[in-house]
This record gives structure tokens, C-alpha cells and sequence, in this order.
């Protein structure tokens, strides 16, 4: 599953994407995570508030560290 | 209410660990429990409250609210969005090249990055906590005063020539919206996530600053202060301002040593000067926005806060 986490090194964006390898280790799933940090490619991919996660392709969530379980839903 | 904290405290400091009333020691001991104790009560009950109503509001959504308003009404607008609208500060840059994008001047713009920092929640409920209803309010009306006048000033002065110019060649897709961002269930958890969030992000801070006060509080007298700091030295309100510069910490560190300065005499102007400088101006959020604004713009940004401070310092010391 190609996951993109999008957001310049702040710490929730640190968070976000442990938060997302911890669960996807939990359910086994096997993930490929990309970060994209640079501000001008965030707002081209229609992303204001970070940090924010793709997933193939589709903006899941923007502003804010996702909680656990909106992780494991995105992740089935 | 409040006062829970104080009798908590008065338990604590002299019954349990049987320390002597009117003691430097037991000053500060009984300061630091009744300030942590409380502070930590109100962010938590408080931050949950005020979430619920901030689930309500998004830059993405104020970014809309914005677009095609008339200059007048979009400075005030957006400062008073800015007031309860939430971001990380790490989505600054963004957030400006989205509005930017939008057509939306850039004096707006800088009304809610102006008032936004400013005006947070943390701030207003220790301020609220520790100085009362009063300058809390005046607190909240400083800030989307100033964002209101700051935008204004930017178009005034026609200052889009010191934004970077890549910027106004960017193009932005509409902004996503994500579906899980609606329901109760969702807002309940929303505000619980906040008061976690917040919690987590401030209890250090919420810790040093109050282990300071509680130092000040019992062991530097008040003459030190008036003799210092005190409405007869002219010049304490544009130093309060500019030592607030480097000083970079979070509102929830510097309250607690406001409410001491307050009881040793410190007029109000000089400590609203001194929190709002450390609050709005850091250098780190400069540095951020250096991506997409000139040093020019930077300079002027941070002059326009500094002149603002010191303004509204001197205002409140003529008034209280």
C-alpha cells in the first residue's frame, strides 16, 4: 500500500507517520511511506494543513495527528 | 471557584508536609501546587469546551469564507477566524501560498497569521486563570485589533513586492475535503484529542514556568521589582517587548510568571508587552515564513509587532 505523509519535519508529522508504521506492523500489512516535505509540492497536491496523509492517491486526513484507529481503518 | 486550588494548596503545604506559614520556602511550595494544580484543571476542562466549537472551523474552510470578500470586511474577518481557527504552525507556509492561490489579498492574509498566534487557546484560558475576565478580554481585542491594522498597513503600503515571486505562480487544486471530519462522535473525539494533544505539547513548559513564578513569588521581593520593572521606569515596556523576542516559549510558560509579576507590582502594559512579544514573535515561525516572504517583509512584520507592543504597553500602564 503506498502511503504519502505529507508536512515539513515537525514533530506531529514525526508522530504521524510512527503512529501509521505501528500499525500497519500490528495488522501485518505490508506499506510503502513517502514523505513529501517540500511546502510548494504540499499545496499542489491540494493540502493546506499539515500534517495530512494520501493513500493511493485520496487525501484521508489533513491537520493534526490521525488517531489510531482512523489509521487501522485507512490500512484494511 | 477557583479557590478549590487554594485550600488543595493550604492542605498540602501545611498540614501534610508541615511546613511554617510565612516561610519563603512554603511560599513557593504552596504557589507551585495551587498554579499546577489549576492550570492543569482548567487547559483540561477548558481545551475539551472549546473544542467542540473549534471542530467547527479549518483553515481550508476559512480559506473559503475568504475568498471574494471586500478588503474591509476580509481583514476583519480574518482576524477574527484567526482567533479561533487552529493550525500548526509547521502549516504557515501552506496556508499562505492556499490563500494567496485563492485570490485572497495578502493583507488579509497577515490578518489572520497576525491574530492567529496571538489569540490561542492556551493563552486565553491561563490568562483567564491567572489575570481575570478583564485583560483576558483585552487581551483577545489586542490581538484582533492588531491583525485587523496589520493587514490593513500590508495593502496600505502595497507590500505584495516583498513576497517572494514564485509564489504568486503557484496554482493550487481546490483543497480536499476528508470525510471523516463531521458527526459527534467525531467532535467528542476531536476534543478529546485536543486536550491530549494540547497536554502533552505544554506540560513542561506549564512546569518551568510555574516552578519560576514560584521561585519569584517566594524569594525575590516585590522592591526589586518596582524598583526594576515598576510604572515609574520609563523604559520597562519597550525592554519587556524586546527581551520577549528571543524568548521563545509556549503562552503556557510565561502566564504563571506573569501572575507573579502582576502581584509584585509590575503594571498590567508592561506584562501584556512582554507575553504578547513571546507569544507573536519568534524567530523559528520567521525562519518558516523567510520561504515565502522577503527578509524585508520579515523585518517589517516583526517592526510592526514590536511597535504594536510596546503602543499597547504604554496604553494599559496610562489606563490601569
Amino acid at each position: 500500500m503506498d502511503i504519502i505523509v505529507l508536512g515539513k519535519g515537525c514533530s506531529r508529522c514525526e508522530a504521524t507517520i510512527q503512529l501509521i508504521e505501528r500499525e500497519a506492523a500490528k495488522s501485518g500489512v505490508p506499506i510503502n511511506i513517502k514523505k513529501i516535505t517540500d511546502e510548494v509540492e504540499i499545496i499542489q497536491h491540494g493540502v493546506m494543513t499539515t500534517p495530512a496523509v494520501i493513500i493511493d492517491g485520496k487525501i484521508v486526513h489533513s491537520g493534526g495527528v490521525p488517531s489510531a484507529q482512523a489509521v487501522s481503518t485507512w490500512l484494511k | 471557584m477557583l479557590e478549590v486550588f487554594t485550600k488543595l494548596a493550604d492542605v498540602i503545604t501545611y498540614d501534610a508536609l508541615s511546613l511554617a506559614r510565612e516561610n519563603k520556602l512554603a511560599d513557593a511550595v504552596h504557589f507551585f501546587i495551587e498554579d499546577t494544580t489549576k492550570i492543569f484543571f482548567l487547559l483540561a476542562v477548558m481545551i475539551y469546551a472549546i473544542g467542540f466549537g473549534r471542530s467547527y472551523v479549518s483553515p481550508e474552510k476559512v480559506r473559503l469564507w475568504l475568498t471574494g470578500k471586500t478588503r474591509f470586511t476580509g481583514y476583519v474577518l480574518a482576524a477574527l477566524l484567526g482567533a479561533v481557527t487552529p493550525f500548526c504552525s509547521c502549516s504557515s507556509v501552506p496556508l499562505f501560498i492556499a490563500f494567496l492561490s485563492a485570490g485572497i489579498p495578502l493583507g488579509v492574509t497577515m490578518a489572520f497569521l497576525i491574530t492567529s498566534p496571538l489569540v490561542n487557546e492556551v493563552a486565553v484560558v491561563l490568562l483567564g486563570g491567572a489575570l481575570g475576565l478583564t485583560f483576558t478580554i483585552a487581551y483577545v481585542t489586542i490581538g484582533i485589533v492588531l491583525g485587523i491594522l496589520g493587514g490593513f498597513v500590508t495593502d496600505a503600503f502595497k507590500l505584495d513586492r516583498w513576497v517572494e515571486p514564485y509564489v504568486w505562480n503557484i496554482k493550487m487544486p481546490s483543497p480536499a475535503t476528508v470525510d471523516e471530519a463531521s458527526g459527534w462522535k467525531w467532535r467528542e473525539r476531536y476534543a478529546r484529542g485536543e486536550v491530549i494533544d494540547i497536554i502533552k505539547r505544554v506540560w513542561l513548559y506549564v512546569l518551568i514556568g510555574v516552578g519560576l513564578g514560584a521561585g519569584l513569588h517566594g524569594y525575590v521581593p516585590k522592591e526589586w521589582f518596582l524598583a526594576n520593572a515598576g510604572a515609574d521606569n520609563p523604559f520597562a515596556v519597550p525592554l519587556a517587548a524586546l527581551a520577549g523576542i528571543p524568548l521563545y516559549a509556549n503562552a503556557a510558560g510565561i502566564i504563571p510568571v506573569a501572575e507573579v509579576l502582576l502581584n509584585k507590582g509590575v503594571p498590567i502594559g508592561t506584562i501584556l508587552a512582554f507575553i504578547m512579544s513571546i507569544v507573536a514573535i519568534s524567530l523559528p515561525e520567521m525562519f518558516i515564513l523567510r520561504k515565502v516572504l522577503k527578509p524585508q517583509m520579515l523585518v517589517f512584520f516583526a517592526g510592526f509587532l514590536f511597535v504594536s507592543f510596546v503602543g499597547v504597553g504604554y496604553l494599559f500602564n496610562f489606563i490601569f
